[in-house]
């Protein structure tokens, strides 16, 4: 290791524990005389609780109890809630129904707990939670999410009646409706935005931990936001008050969102280890995994883009019904309204843009934020009836994108964004040029001759990250606050800690944090220490996701290294007898410019600490802190170009190139990007090719394993062909946007659209089944014929 | 995964003992099926008799033209196995297709047949062979073997010993995988006899397990090329259909397959 800075392809610091197998996980951990809770739970997609019976199971061997949904609400313990407010458009706020972490009279989809068994061993446990017996009664349930608004469909929450949370509308319907009216063409279109399973390679695990002589907790969980998950578990569940309860999100491996929220087992845990009174844990398995997890997306929607005769574009209509699954988990609401339309301007100058979003209620695992988070849908959404209007009108996809791109900043969009900064010309140019667009024609034809359909599609997506400016979103109904924390600690010797309030769980922050503090003292990157995931070490910080902790979470670093800075190089002025402003930093030295005086970092930290020789009133010691709320959100767009051949007998897809060109902002760790960019587009590709959550009509979910739930493979996906180009971020001190969703976000509709194109189908939706390709090629070409 | 007991037979003999002796005890061969399915806690046995490590239920031998393989041989050493390759490089291609390197380092033939599932690669080749199963009690033609959809003509004791492969003039095998979980969604086996008959075995794609094509092997006895066959398909009434393809799906696979099996032969 050495001084490596903004910039460098610095390796991971932290891979030497996890592909040596050292990480250490939630199920690592360990606490004297802990117990192993398993979950009964509902076999039935909506179904009555009549009566738990666990006599049998209390039998059983290594058995210490069997808690039920009445205990629970007996102690208190509260509702899970989601914590974002949603009015809909008369101005009533939403429908959240009553969500028990143990629920003691209507289950709602299958897989909900009802029970939980602490036993000895996790086996015991199992086999005496298979021992309760549950008598239900079935009640009609509703899956499909346009059924559940259908009247006369089963009401699934009292509070939500026809199953409806909100009906919510963005934008200037009166001028949207307008330009229709004067518009020479009209792109319209259904589109259907998939249910995805996240499937973070580590499951949900908690192992919680009563001390009864303290009355303190400490609780070991699987959380992108340990601090958000203390804060709830106090503040709405009463499971603890916040100082008596320690959040520890260890080594944490994948999330994807899914481990943003507050779950009913996780709390069960906690609440269950003091009832107990033995340590608990619990894991999930990987079918427990697809059951409650929070599933993703699932929009059906339809779509209306207006042009003027010279193919610019003069309004976009939406009207999106948002499935939310059985109860509304803690993020749920905000998914498909402010993170979803206020991004239906994408690259273009859209004067006029409305959209009505309706969410609903169905017997089917809550869903919540995923990998992108209402972006992916307005992307897909979008870049689909883009493409389908430039082939409408007869122009070049890229053409039409070219001609309606956004070209001035800052730009405001007429669905509350502000954009920054962008050069979407430059993404787009560089995109065609490593995809070579011109000489697809040539491919076509020699793959024509093998017996190939190929096709290439665009995709030009805009995103907002760094989330998020805090009063922004507190007038938009969050009950949070959005901004980040840093704590930079200088030890005696210079080595530095920072404690920061982000949470890695696989993006790399032990190392890109590290470079900034490297390139900020000239320090070798070893020489600092990144701490974060425990609420007793950092004092409060809001978590990773939405691509967040380089915008955010950097920021707030920033800060607080211009504090130690200032600090240091007033020591150093002071020892050396110079002035503060001729004091520069440079290769782990503070200098007086123009002499040859100087002080090493050691040095200077040694003297803070020893405090023998202090300027008059300064405090001893090297340590500050900062909050950074951002002033707007990012906005990271580019071009993706997709390239696939399409098997016309088995209707098989093979993606056979992919070049994205993204505009990040500024990059400190160019390799970690790429391996963002590498997994994103590989999830981009999963939702678009094979990845889908189906259930059938009772509500049973047949994808549950992957037997049935097809994860992309590396021989799913080519090599990327990646470019990066750099505007820099106006609004944060280091000029970044953020990278971790885009490739999910930017892809899908890239590869949907060639696959139309390879095709001369439109009508295709993902994920796009070998069968479905087959059956919409051959049936275009009996109609040819016919 | 319930509690179980875990035996290890020394010998086919002592195998059927322990099973005689278990309470609702299984075979464990490879245990690609049944370990994941007991994981999952949808199969309890009581006992579970591990085959695996019997010295004469393992190996590959020459049989005349054909070859023998023990029913404990992984699908990596059929794979990978020099005299399979000469003499039915159709089979050895199909066993290193079977799931992935780690189903193929641990599953075996016996195991593979004795489950029968309906998407499993080993019966077509099994049927199409025209090969014989070598039981601790009798012979069996494939075709006898194989009687439903995870349904075989063994009894409760049975034990699959071997499996007895004559000699082909050509054998190649095509499957188009369910993209999930790598199974069969239609496999197709042609084998071309040393005395120019021709036999098609499906799997995959049958509600009953793995079936023949007679059109198709009349057809390819005239004209053994992909055209032959370009223009047969089973009945649609008569396949699966699940999530990942319709009985009309699967059909065309059947063709698609078929015509690239020949042209692989």
């Amino acid at each position: 290791m050495a001084v490596e800075g903004i910039g460098a392809r610095a390796l991971r610091k932290e891979d030497k524990r996890f592909i040596t197998g050292k990480g250490k996980y939630t199920d690592d951990m360990t606490m004297p005389g802990m117990g192993y809770a398993a979950f009964v739970r509902s076999p039935h997609a909506h179904a009555k609780v009549k009566g738990i019976d666990a006599s049998a199971a209390l039998e059983m061997p290594g058995v210490d109890a069997v808690l039920t949904g009445d205990q629970l609400v007996g102690n208190g313990i509260g509702n899970l809630i989601c914590g974002w407010m949603i009015h809909s458009k008369d101005g009533s706020p939403m429908k959240m129904g009553g969500w028990r972490a143990l629920e003691p009279e209507i289950v709602r989809h299958v897989g909900q707990a009802v029970a939980v068994v602490v036993a000895d061993t996790q086996a015991q446990a199992r086999d005496a939670a298979d021992a309760v017996v549950v008598d239900y009664e079935e009640l009609p349930a509703v899956i499909d999410p346009l059924a559940a608004l259908e009247a006369g469909a089963p009401q699934i929450h009292p509070e939500a009646e026809g199953n409806l949370i909100y009906d919510w509308e963005i934008g200037d319907e009166a001028a949207t409706n307008a330009a229709f009216e004067k518009a020479a063409h009209v792109t319209r279109m259904e589109i259907h935005n998939n249910r995805l399973v996240p499937n973070a390679m580590e499951p949900r695990a908690a192992l919680a931990g009563y001390d009864a002589a303290e009355e303190h907790y400490t609780l070991y969980t699987t959380s992108q936001n340990p601090h958000v998950a203390r804060l709830v578990l106090s503040a709405f569940y009463n499971v603890a008050p916040e100082n008596k309860l320690r959040v520890i999100a260890p080594d944490v491996g994948g999330g994807f969102g899914s481990k943003i929220y507050i779950y009913p087992e996780e709390m069960v845990c906690l609440w269950a280890s003091k009832r107990v009174g033995r340590p608990i844990k619990w894991v999930s398995d990987r079918t427990e995994a697809f059951l409650t997890d929070a599933h993703g997306r699932d929009h059906r929607s339809e779509a209306e883009l207006a042009l003027d005769a010279d193919n610019k574009i003069l309004g976009l209509r939406v009207k999106t019904v948002a499935n939310l699954g059985a109860y509304m988990s803690l993020f749920s609401s905000s998914v498909p309204t402010y993170l979803y339309a206020t991004l239906l301007s994408g690259q273009y100058d859209i004067p006029a843009i409305h959209a009505n979003v309706k969410t609903v209620y169905t017997n089917t695992t809550p869903v919540d934020a995923y990998r992108g988070a209402g972006r992916p849908e307005a992307t897909y959404l979008l870049e689909r009836i883009m493409e389908t209007a430039a082939r409408e009108v007869g122009l070049s996809p890229a053409e039409f994108r070219r001609k309606n791109f956004i070209r001035s900043f800052p730009h405001q969009t007429p669905v509350i964004m502000c954009y920054d900064a962008g050069d979407y010309d430059a993404t787009l140019d560089a995109a065609l040029k490593a995809a070579d667009y011109d000489g697809f024609a040539a491919r076509k034809a020699e793959a024509a001759s093998r017996g190939k359909l190929r096709g290439i599609g665009l995709s030009c997506y805009i995103e907002a990250c760094g989330i998020a400016p805090s009063a922004a979103v507190g007038s938009l109904g969050a009950g949070v606050g959005l901004w980040e924390s840093a704590e930079v600690r200088v030890n005696p010797v210079g080595s530095i800690e920072v404690l920061t309030g982000s949470h890695s769980h696989g993006q790399g922050h032990e190392t890109t944090f590290a470079q900034l503090i490297s390139e900020r003292f000239g320090l070798d990157t070893n020489a600092v220490s990144i701490v974060h995931g425990d609420t007793d070490k950092v004092q409060f910080g809001m978590g990773t996701y939405g691509s967040r902790s380089g915008a955010v979470g950097m920021s707030a670093i920033v800060k607080a290294l211009d504090k130690v800075e200032a600090k240091a190089k007033k020591i150093a002025a002071h020892l050396m007898e110079a002035s503060e402003g001729d004091i520069q930093i440079e290769g782990g030295e503070l200098k007086v410019a123009g002499t040859d005086k100087k002080l090493t970092f050691t040095e200077v930290a040694l003297a803070a600490y020893t405090a023998h020789n202090l300027p008059e009133g300064m405090e001893p010691g090297l340590k500050e802190g900062a909050f950074y709320d951002p002033t707007n959100f990012t906005f990271p767009a580019g071009t993706y170009v997709c390239e696939v051949e399409v098997d016309p007998d088995t209707g098989k897809t093979e993606v056979v190139n992919f070049v994205a060109a993204d505009d990040f902002g500024n990059i400190i760790n160019p390799m970690i990007v790429e391996g963002q960019v590498h997994g994103g587009i590989t999830q981009g590709i999963g939702q678009a090719l094979l990845e889908n959550a189906s259930y059938d009509e009772n509500g049973q979910l047949l994808t549950a394993s992957y037997m049935d739930y097809c994860m992309p493979r590396a021989d799913d996906v080519p090599s990327y062909n990646l470019s990066t180009h750099v505007t820099a971020c106006p609004g944060n001190p280091l000029g970044m946007k953020g990278c971790g969703e885009a490739g999910a976000i930017g892809s899908p509709p890239a590869v949907i659209n060639a696959i139309t194109d390879a095709i001369g189908d439109n009508n295709l939706s993902m994920p796009a089944s070998p069968e479905k390709v087959w059956a919409l090629y051959h049936a275009g070409l009996k109609q040819a014929a016919e | 995964m319930y509690e179980t007991t875990y035996h290890k037979a020394g010998s086919v003999s002592e195998a059927a003992s322990l099973m005689a002796n278990a309470d609702d005890g299984k075979f464990l061969g490879g245990g690609q099926t049944l370990l994941p399915t007991m994981k999952q806690r949808l199969a309890a046995p009581s006992d579970l008799v591990d085959v695996t490590k019997i010295a004469d239920m393992k190996g590959i031998s020459a049989n005349g033209d054909g070859v023998t393989i023990g029913a404990a041989t992984t699908h990596f050493e059929v794979s990978t196995s020099d005299l399979v390759k000469q003499k039915l490089p159709g089979l050895a291609s199909l066993a290193g297709g079977i799931g992935d390197p780690a189903v193929r380092h641990m599953g075996t033939i016996g195991g593979s047949i004795a489950n029968n599932d309906p998407a499993a690669d080993y019966p077509a080749a099994l049927v199409a062979l025209g090969a014989t199963v070598v039981t601790s009690k009798r012979e069996l033609a494939a075709e006898d073997f194989f009687t439903g959809m995870f349904e075989t003509a063994l009894d409760e004791d049975e034990i699959v010993v071997a499996v007895k492969f004559p000699g082909a003039a050509a054998s190649a095998y095509a499957k188009y995988p369910n993209p999930a979980s790598r199974y069969a969604m239609a496999g197709v086996f042609v084998a071309k006899g040393s005395d120019g008959s021709v036999k098609v075995a499906v799997t995959g794609a049958g509600q009953n397990g793995v079936f023949r094509m007679s059109d198709m092997e009349t057809a390819l006895a005239g004209n053994f090329s992909p055209d032959a066959v370009a223009g047969i398909a089973p009945d649609a009434n008569d396949l699966l259909s699940d999530i990942h393809g319709s009985a009309a799906y699967r059909a065309n696979l059947v063709t698609v397959m078929a015509k690239r099996a020949v042209q692989k032969a």
